[in-house]
């Protein structure tokens, strides 16, 4: 499969007067990976968040999976993430008091799935994610490369149509980060359309495509790696 | 956006979150913040048990009064000396115990006279003047009988025999004395042995028993019960009755009332009063009632209060996890299921100080009740009545948090974090 999965024409943000995106107009295929690079800043958040459905965009249009958003009310959005969109966090943002099967469990709780079914689908989304061993294991007991891998695999547990990983290194030392991008590469060997925002130049150019952001502008020009692939 | 807004993508149904998820949800809510949802609870569970307490209490002491009534009965009139214009009392004739007796429905009656100027003593070495203000009565006919009073030991003065009963007019053996409860009480003496004796106006007379407390005739508890013959010839007694009880046919208790006074006293206009002990037990039991709708009040004031606990920290909870609203929302969340999370855990957290002062408050009334010898009683609309208010403050406190957290956006939510 080929089509879209993110498709943006002509996206604009204004919060107040604050322009914030200018007519960005971006395709993401399905089975592509791709990072969005640029400073703190650049809009990228904001983009994120606009293609995650999170936010509306004052302009523009956006479809996701096939689905146009324009016209989707909020509990409509709310669907189409359940379905179609997972999301890594640069935070993790997991329950501290969960076990790590139970975490991955409630990437499907509002999907509709009995809760058996959760948990065994979440123990095997964790094996994908090297982390079968660490099932029953609390947030505060793994390390942060772990638990990055533990939000992965909630990302992952729904198998959705994208999966926007946002700056999922940035809190992570740079053996941890390695190893938590090799698991996204492997995903997307897998078939999973995989979009990572971040500020990191050196990741972003060890991705098989990349663009740029500054000021709320997506640059066309492909961007010039300036450090050794990761 | 003018055009109608879309709110499924996919065909089929969509099941949304089931209830036994958010219930798990609401525990973990509040399993993850022990200390605050314990004291929290904590201000339900006392406004919870001060309110079933209050309303076990109140039934426990209805219950005992009720039994004490039921025991007792309510027809039992009480006659006393009337009073002139001046304010003198008018003495009763001495037949005026056999004279309410023959009254048409009056079932049963008996009656004391104070000996004026006798008093009981534990021995002869007392001081005349140390009374204890303990009085000597002479006793007509089976008091006990009448007022359905218990003995804690012993028993009343016995029946005389036929030629004592010529001579004396009255019954009860010449030296015989029995004990009011409190005049046993103020004298050292809780049991009959047949060797008790008291010193009552020069001369020893041996007790024969001890009474319980009198509940309807609570002036005489008081008082030693001596002989009517007795009293007469040795302790100077004028004959004249200055208290009757009478028990009246139930049915014809109004009519019996009308009567007792000229039946007492024949000669003289008003020259008896007639009064129903059981009204005050019954008023007694009226008022705890009125208290208990007082207490009650109070009780709601607490519960509100302790609402107002909940619903403060449930806005402090949502403003804390704005993050996990945001991944929940990104999750696929949609507003009703924050919103619902939410107010399950306020419901939760209300049912649990709830149910915790339920049992506080059934603890209360147990303890309390048997320590005052009434029938420990917990009404189970009381019970049921708590835990249904418990369900309704944790929904009104619930009600604004929730909603809050539900208006939160997803990408505010998750920028907090």
């Amino acid at each position: 499969m080929n089509g879209p999965v993110l498709d943006l024409r002509q996206i604009s943000k204004s919060y107040g007067d604050t322009r914030v995106l200018h007519s960005i107009d971006l395709t993401v295929t399905a089975g592509e990976m791709l990072a969005i690079v640029g400073p703190s800043g650049s809009g990228k958040s904001t983009m994120l968040n606009i293609m995650g459905t999170l936010d509306r965009p004052t302009s523009g249009s956006l479809s996701v999976a096939g689905h146009s958003v324009d016209h989707l009310s909020d509990d409509g959005l709310a669907e189409l993430r359940a379905l179609h969109i997972g999301f890594v966090f640069q935070h993790f943002h997991l329950a501290a008091g969960a076990t790590a099967v139970e975490n991955v469990a409630d990437g499907l709780l509002y999907s509709g799935v009995e809760r058996a079914e959760r948990r065994r689908r979440a123990a095997e989304a964790l094996e994908r994610v090297g982390l079968s061993h660490r099932l029953t294991h609390r947030p505060p007991m793994l390390s942060g490369g772990e638990k990055q891998r533990v939000a992965i695999a909630r990302a992952i547990v729904r198998n959705p149509s994208v999966l926007l990983a946002d700056e999922p290194t940035g809190a992570l030392d740079s053996a941890s980060g390695a190893n938590v991008l090799a698991v996204l590469r492997e995903l997307n060997a897998d078939g999973t359309t995989v979009v990572v925002i971040t500020h990191d130049r050196d990741l972003a150019g060890a991705l098989p495509r990349s663009v740029r952001m500054l000021d709320g502008h997506l640059s066309p020009a492909p961007l010039e790696p300036t450090g050794l692939p990761r | 956006m003018t055009a109608a807004k879309v709110n499924r993508i996919a065909t089929g149904p969509r099941t949304g979150v089931r209830f036994g998820d958010l219930l798990r949800l609401g525990l973990f809510g509040l399993r993850t913040r022990p200390t605050r949802v314990l004291l929290s609870a904590l201000g339900i569970a006392i406004g919870i048990a001060a309110m079933v307490a209050v309303v076990g209490l109140g039934s426990s002491s209805r219950a005992q009064l009720t039994g004490v009534l039921d025991r007792l009965g309510t027809n039992v009139l009480a006659v006393s000396p009337g009073k002139s214009l001046t304010g003198d009392t008018i003495p009763l004739p001495a037949t005026a115990v056999g004279q309410v007796g023959r009254v048409p429905g009056v079932l049963e009656s008996a009656g004391t006279g104070l000996v004026v100027g006798a008093h009981v003593y534990r021995t002869d070495k007392i001081p005349t003047l140390q009374t204890k203000g303990l009085d000597v009565r002479a006793a007509f006919g089976d008091l006990p009988g009448v007022l359905r009073a218990r003995f804690v030991s012993g028993g009343w003065l016995r029946e005389p025999g036929p030629s004592e009963a010529a001579t004396a007019g009255s019954f009860g053996s010449p030296s015989e004395v029995v004990l009011g409860h409190g005049a046993a009480t103020a004298l050292g003496i809780d049991r009959v042995t047949g060797a008790e004796r008291v010193w009552i106006g020069g001369s020893w007379w041996s007790v024969v028993g001890i009474l319980e407390p009198l509940t309807l005739a609570p002036d005489l508890d008081s008082s030693a019960f001596v002989p009517v013959a007795a009293a007469t010839s040795r302790l100077g007694f004028d004959g004249a009755p200055t208290q009757i009880s009478a028990r009246a046919d139930p049915e014809r208790l109004d009519g019996v009332r009308t009567l007792l006074p000229r039946a007492a006293n024949p000669a003289v206009e008003a020259g008896a009063t007639v009064s129903r002990p059981s009204d005050a037990l019954e008023a007694q039991r009226a008022s705890e009632a009125s208290f208990t709708g007082l207490l009650l009040g109070l009780g709601l004031v607490a519960l509100l209060v302790g609402g107002i606990g909940v619903a403060n920290t449930m806005v402090i909870t949502v403003l804390e996890r704005r993050a996990e609203i945001g991944v929940r929302r990104a999750l696929g969340a949609r507003r009703r299921n924050i919103r619902d999370q939410f107010l399950i855990e306020s419901l939760l957290l209300a049912l649990l100080g709830g149910a915790c002062g339920v049992v506080l408050g059934a603890v209360v009334t147990v303890i309390f009740a048997v320590a005052q010898g009434w029938p420990p009683t917990v009404p189970v609309w009381a019970v049921a009545g708590g835990l249904g208010s418990t369900v309704v403050i944790g929904g009104l406190s619930g009600i604004y948090p929730a909603s809050r957290a539900a208006s939160v956006p997803p990408t505010s939510a998750l920028a907090a974090a």
